[in-house]
């Protein structure tokens, strides 16, 4: 019994990592052909990038604040609040920026995408769009992949300046530091590289996060209950996902780069 | 059992089977539909049929076999490569399978905007036409959510003629609908032969529909043809199975 249901996950997850990759591969196949749904990608950056600002920059500020808050308290006990500003930059720009956006933003799109594909592949729209001649890959994938490929880092650099405008705030207001310490020693230990490696890390999520997502409203099956299942496994992977690669990136651009 | 034989087919399957998990829905079809002739397909619930439709317009892949669309092998072309072929086909879901963010004109203009370069006004000239055609003109500007399921069938083969297909695919149009609107479907497929295409495969369940619009019949019971032929052969056919689905004794498989 054991044995079978083991047999039954591994084969669903073979499945599902098998046809995520294909659906990768169909995507990038289709990213040069014709015709070009340019007006389809303004649209997506609309629905991803503006409606998420919201969600995105109000985690980013009280992460911020928060962190600003425990590393000073603590810092403080070695003498080293005078650091908050480089340690609070660090975390956000290289990690929970990127990470923390991902999830937030990535989990509303993605379940968004899985939602409104699901729903067009349980009432045969899809089908339709297929029967009448359309690649739906381009028609319906490639202009979310692009426009989450280039809003996330959008998303993501106006998530850490609020992350570190948060820190400030904890930091000056509530910890008694002086601004211009804050930002000056941010300044001085915190190098670009810091930057772009958050940066590049939002552009890898922005198509994690779509690609499950389309990947779950395509493979949707069972109706309007089936519907609800892929919509929560959308948010679950997404998830997951994105703290899971998250690892594997850090190791290879510190590898890399470092 | 082979159907319908014709010098050159616009439709072909060959030895087609397809399953799914282990239960075995198609075991070996053939089918050649000729230019001008309108196929009836019909078997009970569970039958294959909507399968058998889906394999021969390329929405689906079969197990084995070979599909021709106007000539060209399409089980072993990519999507992309077959999106051309598809273009020239038109396809009426049984649900009608309308865009529900697209008003009624904005369903039907859909394949004139993605793949012509007609102006706004010939494309508001030529939906007009076949919404008129459907029996459904000044509907422009409902939605989907707003129509009955007969309205919404119409709109869905208005959507499917509207490029002037040279085949027409049909999953059940009349199942879910009331007499009169079941009857304005058998006439609305009767009245294509008059000019906009006179090729199509139309399956269904329902006998009295296939007699008024089919020239040819053939009965799928348990994944194969059990017979084909016109709709007088079929009524006087020596197979008991068929004569039994005809009297209705065998709806359900």
């Amino acid at each position: 019994m054991v044995a079978q249901d083991l047999r039954r996950h591994l084969r669903e997850a073979a499945v599902w990592y098998g046809g995520l990759g294909l659906l990768t591969v169909r995507v990038a196949r289709n990213l040069t052909l014709p015709p070009s749904y340019f007006w389809l990608v303004a649209r997506e950056i609309d629905i991803i990038g503006v409606r998420s600002l919201t969600v995105a920059l109000t985690a980013a500020l009280f992460t911020g604040m928060v962190l600003a808050l425990q590393t000073a308290v603590n810092m403080a006990r070695f003498g080293a609040e005078n650091y908050v500003g480089p340690v609070v930059a660090l975390s956000i720009l290289r990690e929970l920026g990127p990470v923390l956006t991902a999830i937030l933003v990535g989990g509303k799109v993605a379940s968004g995408i899985t939602a409104e594909l699901g729903s067009m592949k349980v009432t045969e729209q899809i089908d339709a769009l297929r029967a009448l001649g359309v690649n739906y890959i381009k028609k319906l994938i490639v202009p979310r992949l692009m426009a989450a490929v280039l809003v996330f880092p959008l998303v993501t650099i106006l998530a850490d300046g609020m992350g570190l405008l948060g820190g400030m705030l904890i930091a000056v207001f509530d910890r008694n530091v002086d601004p211009y310490l804050y930002w000056n020693t941010i300044s001085y230990w915190v190098v670009l590289k810091d930057f772009l490696s958050g940066i590049g890390k939002s552009v890898v999520f922005g198509a994690l996060v779509t690609l499950v997502g389309c990947y779950n409203g395509l493979a949707t099956e069972g109706g309007t209950e089936g519907l609800g299942r892929s919509t929560t496994a959308t948010v679950v992977q997404v998830a997951m996902g994105v703290i899971i690669s998250d690892f594997f990136i850090t190791k290879l651009f510190l590898f890399m780069f470092w | 059992m082979s159907p319908v034989t014709t010098e050159t087919p616009l439709v072909e399957l060959r030895d087609v089977r397809k399953a799914f998990d282990r239960k075995q829905v198609l075991r070996g079809i053939d089918l050649a539909l000729a230019k001008g002739t309108i196929l009836a397909v019909m078997g009970g619930s569970g039958s294959g049929k909507t399968v058998l439709l889906r394999i021969a317009s390329g929405l689906i892949y079969p197990d084995s076999g070979g599909v021709y669309l106007f000539g060209s092998r399409i089980d072993r072309m990519s999507e992309e490569g077959m999106l051309p072929i598809r273009r020239r086909t038109g396809f009426v879901f049984q649900g009608a399978a309308l865009f529900d963010s697209l008003s009624v004109f904005e369903n039907v203009a859909y394949p004139l905007r993605e793949h012509t370069r007609m102006s706004l006004r010939e494309i508001t000239e030529r939906v007009h036409h076949f919404l008129t055609l459907v029996g459904l003109p000044d509907t422009d500007e409902l939605m989907p959510a707003e129509l009955s399921g007969g309205m919404r069938k119409r709109v869905g083969i208005a959507r499917a003629l509207v490029v002037e297909p040279e085949v027409v695919f049909f999953d059940e149009p009349t199942a879910g609908l009331d007499p009169t609107n079941a009857r304005l479907v058998a006439q609305l497929i009767a009245q294509l032969r008059t000019g906009i295409c006179d090729t199509a495969i139309v399956v269904t369940h329902d006998v009295e529909f296939a007699e008024m619009v089919a020239d040819q019949m053939a009965i799928l019971l348990d994944g194969r043809f059990a017979d084909v032929g016109t709709p007088a052969e079929i009524h006087r056919s020596a197979n008991a199975d068929v004569r039994r689905f005809l009297a209705g004794e065998l709806r359900e498989i």
